[in-house]
């Protein structure tokens, strides 16, 4: 506001502002690229090798299929299981944390556990959960419901304390016990946001249970590491084809729950109209 | 009350349901559908079940063995590594911007009227978003070498799509009017561009690129553990020499920036945008 | 049936909005409350089943103080208080159906509720009061997508739904047009009379009030200034309630 109104007064004061900001900027860049040690030479080879390395992606070799689809198999079980149990306990956590609902006593555990579980990426906590229990899956589903529970706790959180307090009163004043108040009252107002967020969680874990691998967390992610390091470019082609079709099968799955849950579908509804019907909005952020 | 009996059955027809059958149906299947995953998934998931039951006391061990941190490793090496993670990020992101400037211009219908057009836009935001960040790290530690040059280009390539896609968007929110004034007025392309479109959606693309620069600190932490630079690199040397001191100064110091990032855009979002 | 004794109420100290109101409720009949905005008469209400919590003072509501109940024991006695709303404060997700049920949460179990399995009494009641209030075949439209009226009488319903001894209304038709006000005002006063309910409402149409309250209460600054029948409610008192005359006519 304050900076408005000093504009106003002086019509140039905010583009010297602004110019001053382009030119820190533009130092910054200077600056900050000269640590990156680019050179020519580097860019040179850089392109060669990018473009030995593109030949050598295609055609995509998928002879190791078998390998593959393990891979995948185990990426999408980790993304079911630490799905499952993340909004499992993110649900009663995230309620707790709810200031319009609970005292305090509840709320401030309640809000540092998310906190918690959301201030490291996921692939952070994997490794971690590598090193306390070793190589596999578990790691991966650990880390996943860990970064699981700090999402949805979060929003469903928000989500609770923005509900219509008057809609919860009158059920309240109906003498119901503070569960039914819960399954009358505040689930009907986060219902379908709740749902929104559970599925853009379930593919956000889909997305990152192909990722974990690369520290050993299980998954299709430790294959693609390992055809990284052994150069066979072909197979990682194959894999990165692999993924991204897992990851779209991902999205139509997540919309079709979306419409049965949020919009009423029938089965009949699903399949008629899947085709071009709603176009699913991309996931952003994980 | 026996009378009452008849006229439950006249109701017969009202016995409620709150759903019709189809939906029931639909919400039956999907219900059937998410705990058979959960069970098959439960069934043929290898967790070897001492692991688990071991889980909670290898993690204490580990938080154990972390503490106290030994923050006199932070001067050394930890402090470089976390600057040149901020640099990742923040080149990736301008990088990101200047990438994602004309592709967001033609995935606009509005802007470009050409639909061969738009769907190659699109095609090329879809494929930076589709990739996740550490793929494109590990290609350009491939192409370049490991370094902070390969995360700054996975950072920027992972961001193009997010960008440009907001960025498209705002494009195509943007009211007319003043555009078909300007071009009433006999403005060239260019005028209209920086006279009609860049004052409607400047906003929109500073709050964008500051959501993203926020993500991207976050994510050009991980990018070390595959080579390409910044604090990651640090992490992984540090966990594969066991110091787990040093790992706590790291996870410290990791944790402090991502806090520091989130106060930075909520007060340069309330200041200025 | 209802006594309220010497009961007071400040949201700030030192300001009081209710000063020892002194009320007492028949088991039958409808009693309105009249009076300037601000002066009490929502708390005064809201009070009685402790969604706002009285300062001071006793609830007699059957014998019990309510004033000094908590947890299970508040909430058995709330289920023999419905309650209408201003604002009808539907659950707006929900249907019609799950609207009118939800008066009977206090009965039924969560486990229960959370599945929608009521007893067939209930279910019985459910679609003989939607037949009563009018709105036969609505009972699987959601609650957002009634009119004003219709929501209100979903409002009305539900309050039923709790077979109260009594039923309190706060503003029932203050977001109401006046042609849906007397229809909802004479749908409150058909069903209370039917069932043998007594009614505690507070309006702010004095003629409304008149013309389908057996008593009313005049309130004005947190105190009752006038109690009695309609018929006695002359222009001098109004004035006293109200103050100034120029709106009187």
């Amino acid at each position: 506001m304050s900076a408005d109104a000093a504009g106003r007064d002086d019509p140039f004061r905010a583009s010297r502002w602004a110019r001053v900001a382009w030119i820190a900027l533009a130092v910054y860049v200077v600056y900050a690229s000269s640590r990156m040690e680019i050179s020519w030479e580097r860019v040179v080879t850089g392109l060669e090798n990018a473009s030995r390395f593109f030949a050598r992606m295609f055609p995509p070799n998928f002879e190791r299929w078998e390998l593959l689809l393990k891979g995948l198999l185990e990426s999408l079980e980790i993304a079911v299981l630490s799905s499952a149990f993340g909004i499992l306990l993110a649900l009663p956590v995230g309620l707790a944390a709810a200031r319009n609902l609970m005292p305090a006593w509840a709320t401030w555990p309640a809000r540092f556990v998310i906190v918690a579980c959301r201030s490291f990426h996921p692939v952070i906590v994997a490794i971690l959960f590598v090193k306390a229990v070793g190589f596999g899956a578990l790691a991966g589903i650990l880390a996943l419901t860990v970064a699981s529970i700090g999402f949805i706790g979060k929003l469903f959180t928000e989500a609770i304390e923005e509900i219509s307090d008057k809609q919860v009163e009158a059920v309240r004043a109906t003498g119901a016990p503070f569960a039914s108040v819960l399954a009358f009252g505040v689930l009907p107002q986060v219902f379908s946001r709740f749902i929104g967020f559970s599925t853009y969680q379930l593919d956000s874990n889909l997305r990152n249970s192909t990722m974990v691998g690369i520290v050993g967390a299980g998954g299709i992610g430790g294959t693609l590491f390992a055809a990284f390091q052994r150069f066979d470019y072909d197979f990682v082609c194959a894999i990165l084809i692999a993924i991204i079709s897992l990851i779209m099968v991902g999205e139509v799955m997540a919309t079709g729950v979306r419409k049965v849950f949020l919009e009423g579908a029938t089965l009949a509804d699903l399949f008629s109209r899947s085709g071009r019907a709603v176009r699913v909005r991309p996931l952003e952020g994980d | 009350m026996p009378a009452a009996q008849p006229a439950a059955d006249a109701h017969g027809a009202q016995r409620w349901r709150r759903f019709t059958s189809g939906q029931r149906l639909a919400r039956f299947a999907v219900h059937l559908a998410i705990v058979a995953a959960i069970v098959a998934a439960i069934r043929s998931v290898e967790v070897i079940p001492e692991f688990l039951v071991d889980a909670p006391e290898q993690m204490l061990d580990l938080f154990t063995r972390m503490w106290p941190p030994d923050w006199a490793h932070y001067p050394d090496t930890i402090h470089e590594a976390l600057m040149e993670t901020i640099h990742i990020a923040s080149l990736g992101t301008l990088l990101a911007l200047v990438l994602a400037l004309p592709v967001g211009v033609l995935a606009a219908n509005n802007l470009v009227p050409s639909t061969p057009v738009n769907l190659f836009a699109k095609l090329i935001l879809v494929s930076s978003r589709s990739v996740n960040s550490l793929v494109w790290a590990l290609l350009f530690v491939g192409i370049f070498g490991p370094g902070a040059l390969a995360g700054t280009l996975a950072i920027a390539f992972r961001s193009i799509g997010f960008v440009g896609k907001l960025f498209g968007e705002a494009l195509e929110e943007a009211q007319a009017g003043p555009i078909e004034a300007l071009t009433a007025a006999g403005a060239p392309w260019t005028s209209r561009m920086t006279f009609g479109y860049w004052p409607q959606v400047e906003p929109a693309f500073w709050s964008i690129a500051l959501f993203r620069w926020d993500i991207n600190v976050r994510e050009s932490a991980v990018l070390g553990l595959v080579g390409a630079g910044g604090i990651g690199m640090a992490l992984d040397s540090a966990m594969n020499l066991f110091q787990w001191d040093r790992v706590a100064v790291i996870l410290i110091a990791i944790f402090a920036v991502v806090v520091l990032a989130e106060i930075v855009v909520t007060q340069v979002r309330k200041r200025v945008i | 049936m209802l006594e309220l004794k010497r009961l007071s109420k400040s949201y700030v100290p030192g300001k009081p909005v209710l000063v020892d109101i002194d009320l007492e409720i028949a088991a039958r009949g409808i009693t309105s409350v009249i009076g300037p905005s601000g002066t009490g008469k929502s708390t005064l209400i809201r009070c009685v089943n402790r969604l706002v919590e009285p300062t001071s003072g006793e609830i007699l509501f059957d014998g019990v103080d309510l004033a000094g109940l908590s947890g299970q024991r508040l909430r058995h006695a709330r289920r023999h208080i419905g309650m209408v709303f201003q604002e009808y404060n539907l659950v707006e997700r929900l249907t019609v159906m799950e609207n009118l049920l939800s008066g009977r949460l206090g009965y039924v179990s969560p486990w229960a509720a959370w599945r929608r399995a009521f007893p067939p009494d209930d279910l019985r009641a459910a679609f003989e009061l939607l037949d009563v209030v009018g709105l036969a075949g609505y009972a699987n439209r959601r609650a957002d997508a009634l009119s004003g009226g219709q929501r209100q009488r979903v409002g009305i319903a539900r309050a039923v739904m709790q077979r109260p001894k009594l039923l309190l209304a706060d503003e029932p038709t203050s977001s109401l047009d006046p042609k849906t006000s007397v229809e909802i005002m004479q749908l409150l006063a058909d069903v209370a009379r039917s069932r043998e309910i007594p009614v505690l409402v507070n309006m702010h149409d004095v003629e409304l009030a008149r013309r389908f309250a057996d008593r009313i209460v005049g309130m004005s600054e947190g105190r009752i200034v006038y109690d009695g029948p309609p018929a006695t409610l002359t222009d001098g008192v109004l004035k006293s309630i109200y103050g100034g005359e120029a709106w009187l006519h």
